[in-house]
């Protein structure tokens, strides 16, 4: 048994290619002339210039970034305090807010929609509230997003070093100021990135938000979906592809971010 | 000098907003679908008294007519679909990690880079190109028919075959990341000492390498067949209208069947599927007192 044989290094050539498939096929066709088929018939920007006059894609855009830009900046505010007295500050009952963060990360996307989906209905019965759509989506990925976010973020506070915290102290700092002063702009490069991931896992979500929506709250992902159901267009691929784009971006950031050492 | 006890108390209440959130919309909308497990279809939809087991009765097989098979074979396959995912991405992911953990640290970032992009692009699109690069008349599709995989003028999808290439295509970097942290890890000198005293390929594996490699494939088989037993997208776009399976059976009853006391009933069975895997992970790598 040897670390590198032609063997391994074939499957993993096999495995890239299963996992860049898909992703290609759908960047090549969505500069395709081509109408339908999968016969190349020329390059083309049509199909992007046409997502820009499309009102649903235009009305489904906006609903998916109000969506991912409020339900971020709402995980990432829960997250990290979650993540702050859960490093720093909490004892006892660590283990049960471990569990409670294990949950979104394991439980099938199925089960906790339709289980927010009841919860709607059952708020919207005994107190009107939680009428289906963007509140309703928000809430559902808020919940998704925060173990995410305050994963990045205690992983962030482990490498930290406490004796900077103490130094602020000593000299002389309140508990607020040294939180302000020290401990958030460290944990600042963690945060931002525990925040792009969020962002990507709410900007991709179909599930929840395809449960928890209502007429006039249909995400991206939500449009893209009932697309496929009738037909794949060009146009879905060009969407597709800029979606995708702005995943991949968000999360290489993200990457890189969560790579810089802590000072 | 203070000390983790001094520290403690005050700053406990940073943990309630998120805590308090996660109570609301997790803990009790997962309580509510417990309790509506228990309850009855109204007449349009809905739910009310009386209380039952009825829907778990229904889902162990106990149809009006006597057994009907319907709901245990849906939730069979799920797990057999669960189960064979892992079991297809652990087959990959080893010899995958093995020939990362091989490269030198600048390559090695690229290609661990590279099984971690896809994942955070947007699954439903990556599932959809699988029916263009599986359907009839595709490249792949036509040379499965020349070697008589498939009918000439037939597609690879839809068809379960399509539904693992999918599962597989998704899944695999939630196995591959978990396991490379453990491969990445191994003494390769235990290895080497066991080929010297004599041992062959699989013996060197079994006992040098394998225990090892142990706890990050428990993690990733965990996680591939949690999610993957409950997947609904990826079977609902690729298998084509056959295949039943817990996620699609949910989601009718929440839709068109309108049962939700019933579709409760099997998202609680999610549940505990869930519940048995994460207490299985934590139990497998438990911390071990004495190494085999």
């Amino acid at each position: 048994m040897r670390r590198s044989s032609w063997f391994n290094s074939a499957v993993a050539w096999a495995v890239y290619a299963l996992l860049y498939a898909p992703i290609a096929i759908v960047v090549v066709f969505s500069f395709n002339a081509a109408r339908a088929g999968m016969e190349w018939q020329g390059a083309t920007l049509d199909w992007y210039r046409r997502l820009f006059v499309n009102e649903q894609v235009q009305s489904a855009l906006k609903v998916s970034l109000i969506v991912a830009v409020t339900s971020t900046a709402m995980a990432a505010v829960l997250g990290t305090t979650l993540a702050l007295a859960l490093e720093k500050h909490m004892r006892r009952g660590r283990e049960w807010v471990n569990g409670l963060l294990a949950v979104p990360v394991f439980v099938p996307d199925i089960v906790l929609a339709v289980a927010l989906l009841l919860f709607f209905g059952l708020m919207r019965d005994w107190f009107k509230v939680f009428e289906l759509g963007l509140t309703t989506i928000i809430a559902g990925h808020v919940t998704f997003q925060i173990p995410f976010v305050a994963m990045v973020v205690r992983a962030r506070l482990a490498g930290m070093d406490p004796a900077l915290d103490e130094a602020a102290r000593d000299l002389g700092a309140t508990s607020w100021q040294v939180f302000r002063h020290v401990t958030l702009p460290l944990l600042m490069p963690g945060i931002v990135a525990g925040a792009m991931l969020a962002f990507t896992l709410s900007l991709d979500d179909f599930v929840v938000s395809f449960f928890s929506g209502g007429p006039g709250s249909t995400t991206l992902p939500v449009y893209i979906y009932s697309s496929v159901k009738r037909g794949v267009t060009p146009e879905i691929h060009a969407l597709s592809t800029l979606l995708m784009a702005v995943s991949v971006i968000a999360t290489v950031v993200a990457m890189m971010l969560q790579r810089r050492d802590v000072r | 000098m203070h000390t983790a006890a001094q520290r403690q108390d005050k700053g406990w209440w940073f943990g309630v907003p998120g805590i308090g959130w996660l109570g609301m919309f997790l803990v009790l909308p997962l309580l509510a679908i417990f309790a509506v497990s228990f309850l009855t279809r109204g007449e349009y939809g809905g739910y009310g008294l009386p209380v039952t087991i009825e829907n778990y009765r229904r889902l162990a097989g106990w149809g009006e007519l006597g057994f009907d098979p319907l709901y245990p074979v849906i939730l069979g396959r799920s797990l057999a679909l669960g189960f064979g995912t892992a079991v297809l991405c652990f087959l990959l992911a080893v010899p995958l990690t093995f020939f990362v953990a091989g490269l030198n640290e600048r390559r090695r970032l690229v290609a661990l880079t590279l099984v971690m992009v896809p994942f955070w692009t947007n699954l439903l699109v990556r599932t959809y190109a699988w029916q263009l690069l599986l359907g009839p008349g595709s490249g792949l599709s036509e040379a499965a028919s020349t070697v008589g995989f498939i009918d000439a003028g037939e597609g690879l999808y839809p068809s379960w075959f399509a539904v693992a290439v999918g599962m597989v295509a998704d899944f695999l970097p939630f196995f591959a990341l978990p396991l490379y942290a453990s491969v990445e890890k191994l003494d390769w000198t235990l290895a080497e000492a066991a080929a010297d005293l004599g041992a062959n390929r699989w013996q060197v594996f079994r006992h040098a390498v394998w225990p090892q490699i142990r706890p990050g494939a428990v993690a990733g088989f965990i996680l591939v067949f949690l999610p993957a037993t409950g997947q609904f997208v990826i079977p609902d776009l690729l298998g084509g209208a056959k295949t039943a399976l817990l996620g699609n059976a949910i989601q009718q009853q929440f839709g068109q069947s309108r049962d939700w006391p019933f579709g409760s009933a099997m998202a609680c069975v999610g549940l505990v599927i869930m519940g048995v895997g994460l207490f299985l992970q934590r139990w497998l790598n438990r911390p071990k007192e004495v190494a085999p």
